[in-house]
């Protein structure tokens, strides 16, 4: 297939971005017509995940894929190509983003929301600093996109405008600007100069082999993750809170999926794209990394489980679970890579579930606070049978994606000398089991306030299926997870070192 | 002590012109007075224009004309011109900053009503307080 | 034509200047704008021209009526004054567009056409400093820009105009003394006032000791010129006090011609061995101005409550960073600051159309009157936006592709304190940036913006115009590239 004459697979990253950012001026240009708005935006989603899908097999028949698109100095590109992580994180960020504009749809209308248009803008432009980020072939193209996201979901947060989502907003930017160019501009200028003024994506290191002292190469490596603030590692992860205050829709895609994942996303590619195992495993960098990712496992649950208002809860859950992609690929071996890779995918299908039922709750009857939801799953059996799945996913328990994932998890952590890890894993399943099964019970098996009225009431249909449909995929991705594993394990190189694990 | 005062001595001019261009400077800093600044301007800028008039001297040097004696043209040591040429255009400049300057003055005197300079700043002081806006939001 | 086109692309303006007087009797400032827009148009369309055959030919010499240097005054057009002459007229051609409609904003009827004219002369003076290669010529262009932008400024509004026109009247001539002075001292040690000819007499007598003084005189003449910390002193009133239209042609342009000057000084004339190997003490104390600037620049900036005053300052910040590329002597460093000349002057002229706009709906150009902006006039809203991010150096706009490269270039050249001297004034432009963005597109729905319509389309333009070049030279390597080669020409 071709475009203005080149070949759809080159320019494909590009077309996607291109796709996503020109259904601005096409929304701006109906907004006053909401339902045209929303057709676009749903239009241009589903095109857009046909294009990654296209990508994926073209990248699956070994087409090459990516495009340069400008050298603005030596050894400083606007670049893009596709790989098994790219693809994986775009295939998850594009496939949710339809069933999240659908959400969005149900969610805005019944609530109301004004600045619907700009809402429905930004997120077409976070969306294609995703894919950006995701089909980046070097650090300059995704630092590029990742100070793009920050900026273009700044309108997101701070939506309502009551001085609550100001305050809000101004956290989650000081601490994404902040840290970014604090931290990782500074590291980008240090592995430019390491690299020798490369910064492409190299597999197996674009540092391999650098001559430069441990201590320097520790010291770029700390402060590379720390710019990374978005994977919401300790002590950088105040903003995913303070994020909250925005829409639910954006707290389910972009503060579950797309922007924490950015995070995530771009220290898996330091780990291995920049660094490359062999020298961090020679510095001995990776145990910072590892110790913090424990830490914030279980400091991050300990504090989820004093939280009674819902989605901050689950925020705090976000915040432990995303340092179990961290600590996958920390482990430096290839079953523990295969595990943090394959968490981006299973933690986005079953963390959105939840955010999306959290959302459907708060349309509906109004509720917000966990102490509030007796008996609810009388009055909203399919919102709370999806969040059931989505919590049974938190602790890694069958039917739910997330126990595959967390299997290599321990794989990985049984291969490598860090036992103690084991011990982790252990406690923070437990802890968040403490945490939702709770939620779980009350929900099911407690009875209904006095009083209260007790029809069905679920959330407007779109809502219902979107959530319906995102609990199903998290069951689908356990009983089938071959695409999924397969993806995570050429991410890590699993088939390499292992000859050929087909 | 002796080869310093020898020096000075000896360079005599740019002793001048330095005392000249001190004195400039320190009208134009301590002078409240607008006019007298710009009197401060002007000593300033004589200085210069002497410097380069005296870069062009030469010794025993007449004016750059060539002479005719008894039908042959002579070419005594004449002075550089060169200095002479760009020091015209450079008081062109001076009297235009001058000209520009006072009309500015006159301009400062009909909307202040003086032309003090401590008068002036005091003046606009007034004016800040009265409610023009705070730090913005 | 076009083998005059070095010598036409100032004439004609100048030429210009001359007629406006005596035809703006017959159509009034109509008239007078029509033959400014139209001077101004030719000398875009020569330095664009111009840009071009150096593109092929490398540089380009035009000896003034046949006499060659040194009896006659040379024009040279090397890469960089090519790229400053291109940035110089263009901005004045979209400034001049901006006048249009925006003369009204700040000035009576019967000002406009003298107004104009000297606003010409001003453009044609810039031009004059930036194409010639000769120091004295250089000279008597700076007095003619510096003259009439004195005039320019007291023509404001306010009374504080006169004021402010008359501070910057005083520290400018004795900024252009100095400059005068330190020529004097180069012809004395010399004997010749070409550029070319400097050049090479010149690392012959670099322990002279007139030769070093000329260096000081110049030197500390031009930061005057250019506001460079802390001799910036007269440019926040300056800036705030001018009339809109000038205010957007003197921000975006005037003090980067003086910083392209000592480009000019360092590179070409002293050449880069002087600062390294004879005088490095200056080299230090002008990289600590300048980062000094970049640091306090954005930091005063934080506390005006005036949009202006607020830019103003920032602009004190930009400059240091220009003048960092002069002390790099490193090709990315140089490269980045000149770079960086065209990208703040996109940056900010963008953001001195806003401020006009914003003097046209609400008589004064408070910061906080931005309130409610972006609901009301989203054009101009986009406007600052855009040139706001690019003032920080977000990546995909211009101005992170310069930082980028002087930041590369510090750490080549061994001085790698300036990375973080660089992302600490990043972080305070955020600050204000980000204040304003707030007030622009984030203001409570119960406030009621001052500014209540879009200014017409000829003034909305130019402001577009330039926000959108920070966006495309950000992610285009055009005028990179264009940089590296003025930088390798420096360098050679």
């Amino acid at each position: 297939m071709t475009l203005f004459g080149r070949p759809l697979a080159e320019i494909g990253p590009v077309v996607s971005m291109a796709l996503c950012a020109g259904a601005v001026p096409l929304l701006v240009l109906f907004r006053k017509l909401p339902n045209l708005r929303e057709a676009t935006s749903l239009l241009v989603a589903v095109t857009n995940f046909a294009l990654v899908l296209f990508l994926y097999d073209a990248w699956k028949r070994g087409v090459p894929i990516g495009t340069h698109i400008a050298t603005l100095a030596p050894g400083f590109q606007l670049a893009f190509r596709a790989d098994a992580l790219g693809l994986l994180f775009a295939l998850v960020a594009s496939g949710l983003w339809i069933l999240n504009t659908l959400y969005s749809i149900g969610y805005m209308r019944a609530h109301h929301e004004q600045h619907q248009t700009r809402f429905y803008a930004c997120f077409a432009l976070s969306i294609a600093a995703v894919m950006g980020a995701a089909f980046a072939k070097n650090a300059f193209t995704m630092f590029a996109a990742y100070e793009v996201l920050s900026l273009v979901t700044y309108p997101l947060v701070i939506h309502a405008q009551t001085p609550e989502a100001r305050a809000g907003a101004k956290r989650y930017l000081t601490y994404l600007l902040g840290t970014s160019i604090g931290f990782q501009l500074p590291a980008l200028f240090l592995v430019w100069h390491l690299g020798n003024g490369s910064l492409d994506f190299t597999t197996g290191g674009l540092l391999h082999g650098s001559t430069a002292s441990a201590g320097l190469l520790t010291f770029t490596f700390v402060l590379y993750v720390a710019g990374l603030a978005k994977c919401a590692v300790m002590p950088f992860h105040g903003w995913l809170p303070a994020a909250m205050v925005a829409p639910t829709p954006v707290s389910a895609l972009l503060h579950a999926v797309a922007v924490v994942k950015m995070g995530v996303f771009g220290v898996s590619r330091v780990v291995l794209d920049v660094f490359g195992t062999d020298t961090l495993s020679r510095i001995g960098a990776n145990d910072i990394l590892i110790g913090a990712a424990c830490f914030t496992i279980v400091v991050a649950s300990l504090i989820a489980l004093a939280q009674d208002n819902l989605k901050r809860r689950l925020a705090y859950s976000t915040i432990s679970q995303l340092s179990y992609v961290l600590l996958g690929v920390a482990l430096l071996v290839p079953a523990g890579v295969t595990g943090g890779i394959a968490h981006i995918g299973a933690h986005a299908v079953s963390k959105i579930t939840l955010f999306f039922a959290a959302g459907a709750i708060y349309v509906a009857v109004h509720k917000t606070k966990v102490s509030e939801l007796d008996g609810l799953a009388r009055r909203m059996p399919i919102t709370m049978t999806a969040f059931a799945v989505g919590a049974l996913a938190m602790i890694g328990l069958p039917p739910a994606a997330t126990m595959i994932s967390k299997d290599w998890l321990l794989k990985g952590a049984a291969a490598g000398p860090n036992v103690f890890v084991l011990v982790v894993l252990g406690t923070s399943a437990l802890l968040n089991a403490a945490y939702f099964l709770p939620i779980v019970w009350r929900a099911f098996f407690k009875p209904l306030p006095e009083g209260a009225p007790t029809g069905r009431q679920e959330a407007p249909w779109p809502c219902v299926v979107a959530l319906a449909a995102t609990a199903l995929l998290t069951i689908a991705l356990f009983l089938f997870p071959d695409g999924l594993l397969h993806l995570a394990q050429e991410a890590a190189g699993y088939v390499a070192t292992h000859g050929g694990g087909h | 002590m002796d080869d310093l005062l020898r020096e000075l001595v000896r360079h005599y001019k740019y002793v001048i012109y330095a005392l000249l261009m001190v004195i400039g400077l320190y009208a134009i800093i301590a002078k409240g007075h607008l006019v007298k600044k710009i009197i401060g301007l002007n000593l300033l800028q004589t200085a210069v224009f002497l410097f380069y008039l005296s870069i062009g001297r030469v010794k025993g040097g007449t004016v750059p004309v060539l002479w005719e004696g008894d039908g042959a043209p002579v070419t005594p040591i004449y002075e550089n011109p060169v200095p002479h040429v760009l020091m015209l255009t450079a008081i062109v400049v001076g009297v235009s900053t001058t000209a520009v300057a006072l009309a500015l003055v006159v301009r400062i005197h009909r909307a202040y009503g003086t032309v003090e300079e401590v008068e002036i700043l005091a003046a606009d002081e007034d004016e800040a307080d009265e409610p023009t806006g705070d730090a913005g939001a | 034509m076009h083998e005059h086109l070095p010598v036409l692309v100032i004439v004609v303006p100048l030429m210009t200047a001359l007629l406006i007087p005596l035809l703006s009797r017959f159509g009034g400032v109509r008239t007078a704008w029509t033959l400014v827009a139209a001077a101004l148009g030719f000398s875009t369309y020569a330095s664009w021209a111009l840009l071009a055959r150096v593109g092929q030919e490398g540089f380009v010499r035009y000896a003034m009526g046949g006499w060659l240097a040194p009896t006659g005054i040379e024009y040279v057009v090397d890469p960089l004054n090519a790229m400053v002459l291109v940035m110089v007229s263009s901005v004045g051609v979209l400034a001049t567009l901006w006048m249009a409609r925006g003369l009204a904003v700040d000035l009576a009827p019967e000002r406009r056409s003298g107004y104009l004219t000297v606003f010409l002369l001003f453009v044609t003076g810039l031009m004059g400093i930036t194409i010639t290669g000769d120091v004295f010529n250089l000279y008597v262009f700076l007095e003619i820009s510096s003259i009439t932008s004195y005039v320019l400024i007291g023509m404001g509004r306010r009374r504080q105009a006169l004021y402010a026109g008359y501070s910057y009247l005083i520290v400018g001539s004795i900024g252009a003394t100095f400059i005068l002075l330190g020529i004097g001292y180069l012809y004395q040690a010399t004997g010749t006032l070409a550029m070319a000819d400097l050049a090479e007499r010149l690392p012959e007598l670099f322990h002279q000791r007139n030769v070093l003084t000329a260096f000081a005189f110049v030197t500390v003449g031009l930061a005057v010129k250019m506001a460079l910390f802390p001799l910036h002193g007269w440019q926040p009133s300056a800036y705030s006090q001018a009339p809109a239209g000038a205010s957007i042609f003197l921000a975006a342009t005037a003090t980067k011609v003086s910083a392209y000057t000592l480009y000019r000084f360092v590179y070409t004339i002293y050449g880069p061995r002087f600062l390294i190997d004879v005088l490095p003490t200056a080299r230090d104390l002008i990289l600590v101005s300048a980062c000094a600037g970049i640091v306090f620049g954005p930091l005063l900036a934080l506390r005006q409550s005036d949009l202006k005053r607020l830019l103003a300052y920032s602009s004190v910040g930009q400059i240091g960073t220009i003048v960092l590329g002069v002390v790099l002597l490193d090709p990315a460093g140089t490269a980045g600051g000149i770079l960086h000349m065209w990208n703040h002057a996109a940056a900010k002229g963008a953001l001195f159309c806003v401020a006009g706009a914003l003097a046209a709906r609400t008589g004064g150009t408070r910061v906080k009157d931005l309130a409610g902006l972006g609901r009301r006039a989203p054009w101009t809203g986009a406007t600052v936006t855009i040139a706001g991010l690019s003032m920080i150096g977000v990546p995909l706009t211009a101005g992170f592709q310069s930082k980028w490269l002087l930041a590369t270039g510090a750490l080549e050249a061994g001085m790698p304190l300036v990375v973080p001297v660089l992302l600490l004034s990043s972080l305070f432009t955020v600050i204000y940036v980000w204040r304003i963005g707030m007030l622009v597109w984030f203001a409570p729905d119960d406030v009621e913006p001052k500014v209540t319509s879009e200014v017409p389309w000829s003034m909305r333009i130019p402001g577009l115009v330039l926000a959108g070049l920070c966006l495309v030279l950000g992610v285009t390597s055009w005028a990179g590239t264009w940089a590296q080669a003025a930088a390798e020409a420096l360098l050679r």
